[in-house]
């Protein structure tokens, strides 16, 4: 007995003095941090967050490599201490969710038949696997059996399901996917999510400048989840009742419903679902991401202000907007006139973004009222520069300062804000764009006699929107084409009396493949009106520029067009916490793309933000098409004529500013709804009922 | 020296450690999953169970022996192997991060595997003397290694076939290994 206890005591005595000893010979230093990180994990080794046991794990969050949020047990208080333990913002706390990115499914056709293989891991190490879709899910359900929680199931479609309730992220299905599928992402990352050419996207996504998940939020409509449509088409675009009415959806023209038949009516959709939600007479929740506390200008409030600035608070940053006009909306409020965009509606709309919690102050011109120099001071860590495209173009001929002659934006925004323009009984404009059709239009509802819009070109080259030109038609507008104005002729009394234009004709063709129009020598015409509009395109109004005194404002590059210079695919300018974005970084443009840019630039400033390298999104779709997802034809469509839109009659509009285009009645919006082909890549849902790749 | 060949052999194969005497059953399953994690695993083993045989064998030989403690041999050798694992750690990491990083994961938990507290006790029980302990710890963990990768590599591939639902993972790897238990028995009568 005594020897036993005197060995064991012996032996453990030796075991104990070499390895305390060799712990300070072989001491090697350890971040500290990795210690104290681990011991804010669950401390359950249950290797669920992907990393091998918890010191692991501690170890990749401390070099770096995993988030704080890295432990799939732990709750809020841990995930915060940690984060606290690493000195990063809680913002990293944020959860994440597991999102499928693939709607085709079943509908895509095997290129080839192969039984016998169980997993999608084997069936891509066969040819990529046997659907003709290679970026497509595979449907053998690796991430339904990678999953511990429940969380995934294969739908009846053929792509597997996520319940949010049950995800905690812990990301073993992405890694499970041979194929992309199934991602592992915040809210904020999928905020910031920009189409990349690996995506499965739709036609209509790819080409609409803000990259709406257009397919899923019509098949939200026709399952009557209106409420869910609105949030799908919120993730990218934060003005859908101002787009609903005034976007020439671009998305419409590569429909490809539309190669067979008539394109599906997107934008009508959009704005149905939009409508809905005001109508409803409640807003729905937005979601924000937890706040970062870092502090962001956004000087201008139009739709690309307002959706940079919408963009970065949810993903829970602090933004201020600073705008020159007393009420935010920029072009949209003041350029637009109230027959197309309700004022009622628009300021609905901009509530619901500065409800986030976003400040705004009106009233302050950028570079007379502030300058760079106290947005510094007062502690923005970016500026974002949306100032828009305010500065009309002047025709540059004789008598165009004369009593009479207005410009198109000015004369728009000057009539907005309710001033009293001393109008005559008839005018031309000049200019055949959007602005142009939207004075004539505002003009004739002013009481005018006869208005004419007088053109250089003809009727197919009118850059306004087709609907506009037509409702302008049905109007009574007098269009002049090939007409270029030469001198506006003053009566005695020094008021426009007479414009004078010379007469065109089409040449060759220039090298934007349209035909050049030509003088026609001699044809001097005259065309009596009482006003003279010239409203032949704008350039962003540069003048803050010279009015800061700030010398790091000299810094700051412009373009010839007056546009701030910027890297299109990251919108930075060259001073590297200035970024800009809409009309002021592009010249005009439609709403959709300053959406679209304004969320670009929020991404740009978000990387600036968190220190890190400001890089374009990797394969960026920007501008480009899937090649493959583009078709020549479309078998199995059956012809279904598109949903009329509904609208006031010519002889009740004329008299008032009340808006002309109405909203889609429910049934309509449902029906026109069907009329999608849901269609992803390259598969859809064609009319016959059966599922068939399309052949491009 | 043919002895030693000879002994060598019928450790690696024929008294398999994991096909034949069934010990360390629980590393087979667990680090089975992936090729990777096999390697990792068998560097491990052959690296520790080398170590653990020899200071085993000269902890009986001259403590346990010389004082007539045999019976206290199995609690010190827990102890033994325990802290010998826990120091290899601590001077590798110091001294050869490389190798370290390698074995990584798999050094702590080794310090409870009844393979190497096996191969111990039969070191002495077979009566080795230091030099036959040595040829024979090597081989049983070289056989260790050699079973576990070869069952990695089947699993890799069940993992792409198609397995009734009852029988996936765990179970259909119990029935693996017996099979592949099954084969190394043609071993026997080798020597």
């Amino acid at each position: 007995m005594i020897p036993a206890l005197l060995f064991m005591l012996g032996i453990g005595a030796v075991c104990g003095i070499v390895l305390s000893l060799s712990s300070k010979v072989f001491y090697v230093y350890e971040d500290p941090r990795i210690a104290l990180v681990e011991n804010n994990l669950a401390a359950a080794n249950c290797g669920g967050c992907g990393h091998a046991g918890c010191s692991a794990a501690a170890q990749a969050v401390v070099s770096g490599l995993a988030k704080p949020s890295v432990c799939v047990i732990s709750n809020q208080e841990g995930v915060e201490a940690v984060a606290k333990i690493m000195g990063v913002d809680a913002g990293a706390a944020e959860s994440l969710l597991s999102y499928n990115m693939c709607e085709g499914g079943n509908r895509a056709d095997d290129k080839f038949h192969y039984m016998g293989v169980s997993s999608c891991k084997a069936m891509a190490a066969v040819y990529g696997g046997k659907r003709v879709c290679n970026v497509g899910c595979l449907g053998l359900g690796d991430c339904v059996k990678a999953c511990q929680f429940n969380a995934v199931k294969l739908g009846a479609d053929g792509y597997p399901v996520v319940d949010d309730d049950k995800c905690v992220g812990c990301g073993a299905c992405q890694q499970a996917c041979p194929k992309d599928i199934i991602k592992v992402t915040t809210l904020s990352e999928q905020l910031m999510k920009f189409n990349q050419e690996q995506d499965a996207l739709a036609p209509c996504a790819q080409t609409c400048p803000a990259e709406i998940n257009i397919p899923k939020y019509i098949n939200q409509i026709r399952a009557g989840k209106y409420k869910e449509a609105v949030q799908t088409i919120r993730m990218r675009n934060p003005l859908p009742l101002a787009c609903g009415r005034v976007c020439p959806h671009p998305c419409e023209n590569d429909c490809r419903r539309g190669i067979e038949d008539e394109p599906v009516s997107i934008n009508q959709l959009k704005r149905f679902a939009s409508d809905f939600e005001m109508n409803s007479g409640s807003r729905i929740p937005i979601k924000c991401a937890p706040d970062t506390g870092k502090k962001v200008a956004v000087i201008g409030g139009g739709p690309a202000g307002l959706s940079c600035a919408f963009f970065l608070r949810r993903i829970g940053h602090q933004v201020d907007i600073f705008d020159a006009m007393p009420e935010l909306g920029g072009i949209i409020r003041y350029g637009i006139p109230e027959y197309r965009l309700p004022k009622k509606v628009l300021a609905w709309e901009i509530q619901g973004i500065l409800d986030l919690g976003i400040k705004s102050f009106t009233n302050v011109r950028f570079g007379t009222d502030f300058g760079l120099g106290s947005l510094m001071a007062s502690g923005y860590n970016a500026v974002f520069l949306g100032i828009g495209a305010w500065e009309d173009y002047s025709l540059g001929i004789e008598g165009e300062d004369l009593d009479g002659c207005f410009k198109g934006i000015d004369f728009l925004a000057r009539f907005s804000r309710g001033e009293k323009i001393k109008l005559g009984r008839t005018a031309a404009v000049v200019g055949g764009g959007n602005s142009a059709i939207d004075c004539v239009r505002t003009l004739l509802r002013l009481g005018l006699e006869k208005v004419y819009i007088v053109y250089r070109r003809t009727r197919n080259e009118m850059p306004a929107n087709e609907v506009e030109i037509v409702a302008s038609e049905e109007e009574g507008i007098e269009f002049i084409f090939l007409a270029a104005p030469t001198k506006v002729i003053a009566d005695d009394k020094g008021k426009v009396a007479q414009l004078e234009y010379l007469k065109m004709e089409l040449g060759e063709p220039d090298a934007s493949g349209r035909r050049r129009p030509v003088p026609i020598e001699g044809s001097e015409t005259l065309l009596d009106v009482e006003m003279v509009i010239s409203a032949i395109g704008q350039s962003p109004d540069a003048s803050f520029k010279k009015q800061d005194t700030l010398p790091r404002m000299a810094d700051l590059e412009l373009t010839r067009w007056n546009t701030i210079d910027n890297d299109p695919a990251i919108l930075q300018s060259s001073i590297p916490y200035i970024f800009t974005g809409g009309d002021s970084a592009t010249g005009p443009a439609l709403v959709v793309d300053a959406i679209g840019s304004g969320r670009r630039a929020a991404r740009s400033i978000d990387l600036f933000l968190k220190g890190e390298k400001v890089e374009p999104v990797e394969n960026s779709l920007q501008k480009k098409r899937i090649p493959e997802s583009i078709f020549t034809k479309v078998p199995g469509v059956q012809k279904s004529a598109r949903s009329k839109m509904p609208e006031i009659p010519v002889a009740q509009r004329l008299d008032s500013m009340i808006e002309v285009d109405l909203v889609l009645p429910e049934d309509a919006a449902l029906k026109e709804a069907q009329r999608c082909l849901n269609c992803c890549r390259i598969c859809y849902n064609p009319d016959t009922g059966f599922p068939m790749a399309g052949t491009s | 020296m043919g002895d030693l060949f000879v002994l060598a052999i019928s450790c690696i194969f024929i008294n398999n450690i994991l096909l034949a005497q069934f010990l360390g059953n629980c590393p087979f399953l667990g680090t089975s999953k992936k090729m990777e994690t096999a390697v990792g695993m068998a560097m491990a083993v052959v690296f520790v169970l080398v170590l653990a045989g020899l200071i085993t064998w000269v902890l009986d030989i001259y403590l346990l022996k010389a004082f007539n403690l045999e019976y206290l041999r199995t609690v010190s050798f827990i102890l033994v192997i325990a802290s010998l694992v826990q120091f290899v750690e601590m001077f590798l990491k110091k001294s050869i991060p490389g190798l370290y990083a390698g074995l990584g994961i798999f050094l702590p938990l080794i310090t409870t595997n009844c393979a190497v507290m096996g191969v111990c006790l039969i070191n002495i029980k077979e009566e080795y003397t230091f030099v036959e302990a040595a040829v024979s710890s090597f081989a049983y963990a070289v056989g260790f290694g050699l079973a576990l990768i070869l069952f990695a590599g089947v699993r890799e591939r069940i993992n792409l076939a198609r397995v009734p639902k009852p029988l996936q993972d765990t179970s259909i790897g119990l029935v693996t290994a017996g099979i592949i238990a099954l084969t190394f028995m043609s071993f026997k009568g080798m020597v």
